[in-house]
């Protein structure tokens, strides 16, 4: 293949595919970027927990030997990063939302994610939920590696991909959409790339 | 990508604040809001591998700094400093 140059190359990591749609903005690229708000936690399994806390303060608590005991199912979305770039057709293994969230009794509107490191985002519960998310902890058909969220990460393909925290740790159910990390300096509170909603007023 | 190279040191935060602050930030001494550390900007952990600019303490990586660029407009959060010295003119 070295020397060929396929149409609509547009430099290294860059290029359009013909017949393939892309959220306004975006372009499409073949490797994985690494973003980070911050350092990669190291985090052994046997201390990782992941909670979820109703508005009126019940938690429901899972190990990660009770985490990986729920039944998980393969996934396989594209993924929209707010900088620009879009990755088509990623492979996944996680649990959805709504074998969670069947564990827990709630009326809220809204979730805020909170991560190991102190990393967080907002979003609506209804986006949790009917086979929109997961907990994601197999990539490629690898145990997810901790640059891009392992042990286990949010996977919440149809928003942006900062939606989608990495090293997940817990999630707070609300009647107030409180902003996240990045919703709270200038990110839009939503975040759909397909509406490009990339800051406040989007 | 190694965890590494995810982040740079404080000289990275000179080009994203040139057009926010009218200082070169990486001259100042900032003081950490969660450890005290009080040092040079230019010491701190920037990591722009990011849908903004991330600077942290090198001691205890609280956040010292954020910085978001959108079009025609930028948001700057310093709550993790408790104040900036920055050079300053002699008053005469």
């Amino acid at each position: 293949m070295m020397g060929t140059v396929s149409p609509g190359f547009k430099g290294r990591g860059r290029r359009t595919e013909p017949g393939v749609e892309l959220p306004p903005g975006q372009y499409l690229v073949e490797d994985f970027p690494v973003l980070s708000a911050g350092p990669t936690p190291d985090i052994d399994p046997q201390d990782w927990e992941l909670t979820i806390t109703s508005e009126t303060g019940d938690q429901q608590r899972w190990d990660w030997t009770g985490f990986r005991a729920l039944p998980s199912e393969p996934v396989t979305v594209d993924l929209h990063c707010v900088t620009h770039w879009t990755k088509l057709g990623t492979t996944w293994e996680g649990v959805s939302l709504d074998t969670l969230l069947a564990e827990v009794e709630t009326s809220a509107g809204f979730a805020l994610v909170s991560s190991y490191g102190g990393y967080s985002t907002n979003l609506p519960l209804e986006d949790l939920v009917d086979h929109k998310a997961w907990i994601a902890f197999g990539y490629d058909g690898q145990d997810l590696e901790e640059e891009h969220g392992g042990p286990a990460r949010l996977l919440v393909p149809h928003l942006y991909l900062w939606k989608s925290a990495k090293w997940v740790r817990g999630i707070q159910l609300g009647d107030q959409d409180e902003p996240g990390f990045w919703e709270s300096l200038g990110y839009h509170k939503y975040g759909d790339p397909w509406q490009e909603q990339r800051y406040w007023g989007d | 990508m190694t965890s590494a190279n995810l982040w740079a040191d404080g000289r990275a935060l000179a080009g994203p604040l040139h057009d926010v602050v009218a200082f070169d930030v990486t001259a100042a001494v900032g003081r950490c809001t969660g450890c005290g550390r009080t040092a040079a900007m230019a010491e701190v952990r920037v990591f722009d591998h990011a849908p903004g600019v991330v600077a942290r303490c090198p001691s205890c990586d609280q956040v010292l700094l954020r910085l978001v660029h959108g079009p025609g407009r930028a948001w700057l959060d310093l709550r993790g400093l408790a104040y900036l010295q920055v050079p300053a003119p002699e008053e005469t």
